[in-house]
């Protein structure tokens, strides 16, 4: 048991909810950091746009995904967990969940906003029933999180691989979510080193058309060419493949700023006037490409808080690459 | 407040270390921000939302820096210093994103600089030149936004820019951030239960102006035109150590002299100083508290001077509304002096007579406006300006406060006691009284410094005062905050105390909503230090000492049905005021 986060470390497990942090080193954190309390919260939030893959957890592999949890809960000697999950699986898993926690000190917590509940700190903010926006970091949530007590905010893919890191049946592989222009869209456990074009070739959703994928998530991944599909898939594991001749790149930036516009908090300034000043600078009849790319820089390198961060690495990529500008 | 970070609040935790901004090596104590130690060494890091009063929110994200070793740029404000930590502060990169971050801030603001509370220190026009912005690349967003007013303070929803100062600031909650994203607000609270009692220290703590006083600052140019037959200034005593400010003098200089010599440049017939009136209050309250303590009712005894607390009481707990003295605050004490007294000794109908105030305070708008304030039918003052109006106004006028030749205030209202100038600062209204007390009670003076204890800028001031056989247990508190916690103290255990003083603003009135901008704890302490140098140099310490006073008495208020009317006032429970849009907001994208 001691030895578990010993194992998580040398296993190189990263965070899948998207910002691929050790896992290793957060349970250490939580470890070592003195609490009167502390907490263990399972991030089920999966609000972007094409990423699947807790949804089928939740779906297929539930006693995994607790099993992770209760080990958490035994390694910190946590008074409690939570399963945090959005409104959709929250109505459905919720029943069978409750069948398999029984007397495990685990609440399931019915998300009360949208896609930034499941940015870590607005998670904890939500739990403590505030304004759903996201903390200042220092001090993380291993640190002080929710009631101020060392906490752990793994995504529920994290916990169930550290439960099989502790089976010792890990074998390296993580989930992707596949839709879009292809034919046989779905969650896939594939090694997390494989390069995308092995994953659609394997899957069989290698298309034949020009294409263009979006690797990370459906709002935040990046745009990739054909040419570069030697690289490996980042973030919540999503691959999202555009059909190049039916796609319009125009409809597909309003669609990625329509979200963010939607979810932002409206916290700090670069996100909340730069989402708002791109969506207008978009709709013109003669784009001022020059001022998109300032806004998209200000996003990038001063927002608060991941997502809006986030915003700027898809349009850049598609600006770039598909659009040319 | 609380604050993240704050080495300097937690002697226990402060370490020396060591670190590197911009090349140059910096001692710093462990938990302050990159930022505290920027500011201490003297460099210029940009900042807008930053407010050393408020727990840091880092919304703005103007005070960026690069460090050493990590990819993403990083909020100063928020960021603690680390051993060894190397940090820069201007960059290429940094510059650019600082660059638009700042026109999309702009582009939020609707300016109307002329008319600003920062029109002399506007930190975002500083911005703007340093980056070389160019405020017009994207159309201003909120134009179309309303505006809203609440007693005297006016909610301007085109000029802000989100930063919530305004809504930490508050002590009764009465502002909210609304909505999500782009549609974010700040709204005045439509809850019943809750009230604004205007102490303006949302005004102060916002970076852009985006919140005033009624009429700051149309209304105080409209001073040129003189009503009646005879107009009369007074100023309170916590403006003659926090006016040089605005013109570039040292916090805390003392320019009583210069003050008064350009309030008679500005056309007023006579010059009076309201710490007379402060010493007619205090020997009202004293008169107050020893009664209280002797009958033992209605105590604790609460102090009365400061309109918000007052109308805090009254609307939140009102239970507690006979505890108020019911002696009047010295501005409106002074106005019934000088429309009734001297206005027949003069020669003068009240009614001839236009009395104006100059207050470190917006509620003070709001309590000359009080119908209980009447005498007679008549309110005692007729105008309210702050410390920003009055200098606004005298730099209008070109008249050069620092190089004035010093002025004297008029006979009969120009001499207070020592005593009546420690008003403007937490504690003083207390210790004036004790002073008072203390003659009464032992038919000697006190030593000038002998309630010291009560000075200070802590929020909460408890001490056990003995005077003769009598303890008093007394508390002085300063913040709506400490003074809620107090009064729940209270309602616990009512003999916790005996005697209350409480002051809306941090500090006292040195630290009123009406004073200049910006406003911090270094600031405060300075202006409220000066007044007690004041105290100190004076001949007469105690209120009853004024000789001004002990003829008025002596010739005019020989009777309790004489004193009552002019020198007291009375309170009752308050409901919630009218939330007046002065601007309806359109559609807005
Ligand atoms: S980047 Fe800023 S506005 Fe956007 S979601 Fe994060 S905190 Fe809110
Ligand atoms: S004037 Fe005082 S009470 Fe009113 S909103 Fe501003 S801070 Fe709050
Ligand atoms: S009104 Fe001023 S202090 Fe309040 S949020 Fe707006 S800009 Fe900030
Ligand atoms: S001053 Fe640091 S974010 Fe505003």
């Amino acid at each position: 048991m001691a030895d578990l986060i010993e194992k998580i470390k040398d296993s190189g497990l990263t965070g899948r909810g998207g910002a691929g942090f050790p896992t290793g080193k957060k349970w250490e954190a939580v470890k070592s950091t003195p609490g009167k309390k502390k907490f263990v919260i399972a991030n089920g939030s999966e609000g972007e746009p094409a990423v699947g893959k807790d949804g089928w957890l939740l779906e297929n592999y539930p006693e995994e995904i607790i099993a992770g949890i209760r080990l958490a809960l035994e390694t910190f000697k946590a008074q409690k967990a939570f399963i945090y999950l959005n409104k959709n699986y929250f109505e459905k898993y919720s029943e069978n969940l409750k069948k398999i926690i029984r007397e495990l000190p685990i609440e399931i917590f019915r998300e009360p906003g949208g896609y930034l509940c499941g940015e870590e700190t607005t998670l904890i903010e939500s739990l403590e029933n505030k304004r759903l926006e996201p903390r200042n970091k220092p001090p993380y949530p291993t640190e002080a999180g929710l009631e101020n007590c060392p906490t752990l905010v793994n995504n529920l893919e994290t916990f169930y691989a550290v439960a099989q890191i502790a089976k010792g049946e890990y074998k390296q592989e993580r989930l992707y979510t596949i839709s879009g222009d292809v034919s046989h869209p779905g969650v896939f456990e594939l090694p997390e080193n494989w390069p995308i074009e092995k994953i659609l070739h394997k899957t069989l959703n290698w298309p034949i058309e020009d294409f263009f994928v979006q690797v990370g998530g459906g709002a935040s991944g990046v745009i990739l060419t054909m040419e570069e599909l030697e690289n490996k898939v980042t973030g919540s594991g999503a691959i999202v493949v555009y059909d190049r001749k039916k796609t319009d790149p125009g409809t597909l930036m309003k669609k990625w700023l329509d979200f963010y516009f939607q979810e932002n908090c409206g916290k700090c300034v670069p996100c909340r006037e730069g989402v708002y000043r791109l969506r207008e600078l978009l709709k013109q009849e003669e784009i001022n490409w020059e001022l998109v790319k300032e806004v998209c820089l200000v996003l990038r390198e001063a927002s608060f808080c991941p997502l809006g961060k986030s915003v700027a690495a898809p349009l850049e990529s598609l600006i770039m690459k598909v659009i040319k500008r | 407040m609380p604050r993240p970070f704050g080495a300097r609040n937690d002697k226990n935790f402060m370490e020396k270390i060591n670190i590197k901004i911009d090349g140059k090596e910096y001692s710093a104590d462990s938990g302050q921000t990159i930022l505290e130690v920027a500011r201490e060494n003297g460099i210029d890091v940009p900042s807008l939302c930053y407010h050393p009063d408020l727990q840091t929110r880092s919304t703005c994200r103007m005070c960026l820096v690069e460090i050493k070793g990590q990819k993403d740029l990083k909020t100063s404000c928020s960021t603690p210093v680390a051993e060894n930590m190397e940090v820069l502060t201007e960059s290429p990169r940094i510059n650019r994103a600082r660059k638009i971050n700042l026109e999309l801030i702009f582009a939020q603001h609707q300016e109307e600089c002329p008319d600003c509370v920062w029109f002399f220190n506007c930190q975002l026009l500083k911005l703007a030149k340093r980056f070389g912005v160019k405020i017009t690349r994207f159309p201003d967003r909120k134009i179309q936004r309303k505006i809203t007013q609440c007693g005297p303070i006016v909610f301007d929803q085109t000029k802000c820019i989100d930063c919530r100062n305004c809504v930490d600031v508050c002590p009764v909650d009465f502002l909210s951030v609304e909505n999500r994203g782009a549609d974010i607000s700040i709204e005045n609270s439509q809850d019943e239960w809750k009230e604004c009692i205007a102490c303006g220290q949302c005004i102060l703590h916002c970076p852009v102006g985006a919140i005033e006083g009624v009429g700051e600052f149309e209304e105080a140019q409209e001073l040129g035109i003189k009503k009646k037959k005879m107009r009369v200034v007074q100023f309170a005593p916590a403006i003659r150590t926090s006016i040089g400010e605005e013109f570039d003098l040292k916090p805390g200089e003392i320019v009583t002299g210069q003050l008064v010599a350009a309030l008679r440049k500005l056309g007023f017939d006579k010059v009076f100083d309201t710490s007379v009136g402060a010493d007619f209050t205090t020997f009202e309250e004293a008169g107050e508290l020893l009664e209280r303590l002797k009958s033992g009712k209605n105590l604790p005894a609460f102090s009365s001077c400061c309109p918000s607390w007052v109308k805090f009481v009254e609307f939140y707990y009102p239970e507690f509304v006979p505890n108020l003295c019911t002696s009047r605050s010295p501005q409106t004490m002074l106005g019934g002096v000088i429309k009734n007294y001297w206005a027949q000794k003069e020669g003068f109908k009240p009614e001839d007579i236009e009395v104006v105030s100059v207050m470190p305070c917006v509620a003070k708008k709001y309590e000359i406006k009080r119908e209980e304030m009447k005498i007679n039918g008549l309110f005692p003052v007729d105008k309210v300006l702050t410390t920003r109006e009055i200098a606004y106004l005298i730099k209008k006028n070109k008249i050069d406060l620092k190089n004035i030749a010093a002025g004297e205030a008029d006979d009969p209202f120009g001499m207070p006691s020592g005593a009546g100038v420690i008003y403007g600062a937490s504690g003083g209204v207390f210790e004036s009284a004790l002073r008072t007390v203390y003659f009464k009670a032992t038919g000697k003076n006190p030593a000038g410094d002998e309630f010291k204890r009560v000075r200070g800028q802590e929020g909460i001031k408890i001490n056990e005062i003995t005077i003769g056989d009598k303890i008093i247990k007394s508390v002085v508190v300063n913040g709506i905050r400490n003074a809620r916690k107090m009064l729940e103290e209270l309602k616990k255990n009512p003999q916790a105390f005996q005697a209350m003083e409480v002051m809306a603003c941090p500090g006292g009135c040195i630290g009123g909503g009406g004073q200049p901008v910006p406003t911090n704890s270094q600031l405060r302490k300075k202006r409220a230090a000066a007044l007690y140098d004041i105290d100190a140099k004076k001949e007469f310490r105690c209120a009853h000492e004024n000789p001004a006073l002990q003829k008025v008495y002596k010739e005019f208020f020989v009777s309790e049905e004489i004193i009552r009317p002019i020198l007291h006032t009375s309170y009752a429970p308050k409901k919630k005021s009218a939330i007046m849009t002065l601007k309806n907001s359109k559609e807005t994208r």
